[in-house]
């Protein structure tokens, strides 16, 4: 028996992120109960605005146009949601299981576990929204993946904007510990309105347009609209989404970050509990 | 050359507000060797493990560990270091060979099922191996947070209280693995424990800390001699009830 010969530390290592992501798999593929819930939601939605649109689409020319209008709107605000919560939740089972303090004295560095959260943060959202939107096309007779590339965007746009919630939430969560669990559940929900899901975002009021236009989803949405609706996609919309992106993503890795070495200068690692 | 110590601690202090829980503590820890670290609760020794590990910043002071510094570099070394301390745990769902294979692939174990066979079987984990974390008596659990901080062979192990919770037998089979781990690779160990038998059974060194500073220290056996005790324990009883008594044994003990 000999002690470790020492090695080049890398500074980032696909290894270690996949042994969290592994991690955060095996979690997952141990509860059943957890699969069915990631796909339950996601669906009970899309059956209530799916017969939402039947009913609307008698009586309302703006829904009879694109019909699908609706349907593709929970199903993308859904990507959203799940992006964050996916992200959020896996952060949590390390606080559950007051696993920081062992994670982090390993060579596991943070920028690796933001990197295995947006994997696992991905895995689940396809989990939960894919069921939902293949179930749409035999129950409404509307196929969300005949967007087609467009769809690919708004995915990633969302997506990547959930993680950036998730890193600001993450980040409150190393602050407060679990006392503030629920942030993970309803932080996003202050997006909906001004996200535009159902509707065009000129509805709101004009103060409320600006902050809507400070943020990625709102692009997405009216993107959306732009393609269901006259058939284009809106470049412009989705450059505004990506550099917003970019900068939420910023903000929240920085948020993250420097929570972190606030929960190092207060112990918090290794209390991890409330 | 001169090898660096295995750590070096100068001038640490940490403070919570107001509360000092570490005032200004300075100790070497040389290659190979085991010290102790003794005090009642709240003496300062899980705050100072948990700076030395780099789990917590310091208010001031330097910590360097196989030769780097913890504050500017730690992830130089943190694959060559470990810890186990019954405050953490491992993730309640998994089985242990889940959770030993994920910190294997976090450690960048080269052959991680063969280093994992091996320490499962030294530290008798071979029928728990399939078991939730969760499930396990706390003794178990605390010996499979010891697997989880050997299995990257470290250079350096920082130990908080590792026979906790074990009955007599198993604690004495987990003594003895340190103690050949410790001769047979040259590991140096720091070791926290309010197990006096076990200090002077495994350590070179004891510090002694009081209200988050070292009080004293020296070989056991010094330190018995110096305060004309029996034991070890009877030492720490000196210490932990002599009013303003840092630095110097109780009178009686003096004469």
């Amino acid at each position: 028996m000999s002690v470790t010969t020492p090695v080049p530390i890398k500074a980032f290592s696909l290894r270690r992120v996949f042994a969290m992501v592994r991690r955060y798999w095996y979690l997952l593929r141990g509860s059943w109960p957890r699969i069915i819930e990631l796909m339950y939601w996601p669906t009970i939605q899309m059956i209530m605005w799916g017969f939402i649109t039947l009913h609307l689409r008698d009586t309302s020319t703006w829904v009879a146009e694109a019909a699908g209008v609706l349907l593709t709107g929970v199903l993308l605000w859904d990507i959203l949601f799940r992006g964050q919560l996916g992200y959020t939740l896996s952060f949590l089972e390390e606080m559950y299981s007051r696993n920081l303090g062992q994670l982090f004295v390993s060579p596991l560095r943070p920028i690796e576990m933001v990197a295995a959260l947006m994997t696992i943060s991905l895995l689940r959202t396809l989990i939960g929204i894919l069921p939902a939107a293949l179930l749409a096309i035999p129950m409404f007779a509307w196929n969300v993946f005949s967007i087609g590339l467009p769809l690919l965007a708004f995915f990633f746009l969302l997506l990547v904007m959930g993680w950036a919630v998730g890193m600001i939430v993450t980040a409150l969560l190393l602050r407060v510990g679990l006392g503030g669990e629920s942030l993970a559940w309803f932080i996003i929900f202050l997006l909906i309105p001004v996200s535009a899901v159902y509707y065009p975002v000129d509805v709101l009021p004009v103060w409320l347009q600006w902050v809507a236009f400070s943020m990625p989803p709102v692009y997405v949405f009216e993107g959306m609209r732009a393609v269901l609706f006259d058939g284009i996609f809106r470049w412009d919309f989705f450059a505004a989404a990506v550099g917003l992106n970019i900068a939420y993503l910023g903000l929240g890795a920085a948020m993250f970050l420097w929570s972190f070495h606030v929960a190092r200068k207060r112990g918090l690692l290794l209390a991890g509990g409330e | 050359m001169l090898r660096t110590p295995a750590v070096k601690v100068e001038h640490l202090t940490k403070r919570f507000g107001q509360v000092s829980a570490v005032d200004d503590i300075s100790f070497e820890i040389a290659r190979g060797s085991c010290v102790g670290l003794l005090g009642g609760n709240g003496a300062g020794k899980t705050t100072s493990i948990a700076m030395i590990m780099g789990l917590l910043l310091p208010t001031a002071g330097r910590i360097s560990v196989l030769g780097e510094d913890m504050l500017a570099h730690r992830f130089r070394v943190l694959s060559r270091i470990n810890f186990s301390s019954p405050y953490m745990e491992l993730p309640h769902r998994l089985t242990i060979a889940e959770n030993l294979a994920i910190y294997a692939e976090l450690y960048e174990i080269p052959d991680p099922k063969t280093r994992i066979a091996e320490i499962a079987e030294t530290l008798d984990l071979v029928p728990l191996l399939t078991r939730p974390s969760g499930k396990l008596s706390a003794g178990q659990k605390t010996r499979v947070g010891l697997a989880k901080s050997l299995l990257n062979n470290p250079e350096f192990l920082a130990l908080d209280e590792p026979t906790a919770s074990l009955d007599p037998d198993t604690a004495d089979r987990i003594r003895g693995y340190l103690d050949n781990y410790r001769t047979e690779t040259g590991a140096s160990i720091l070791l926290a424990s309010h197990n006096m038998a076990e200090v002077e059974r495994l350590c070179d060194d004891v510090l002694m800390m009081r209200a988050g500073e070292i009080v004293d220290r020296g070989a056991p056996a010094d330190l018995i001699g110096r305060y004309g005790r029996d034991t070890l324990e009877e030492v720490f009883l000196d210490i932990a009830r002599t009013p303003g008594g840092e630095n110097a044994p109780p009178a009686e003990a003096a004469q």
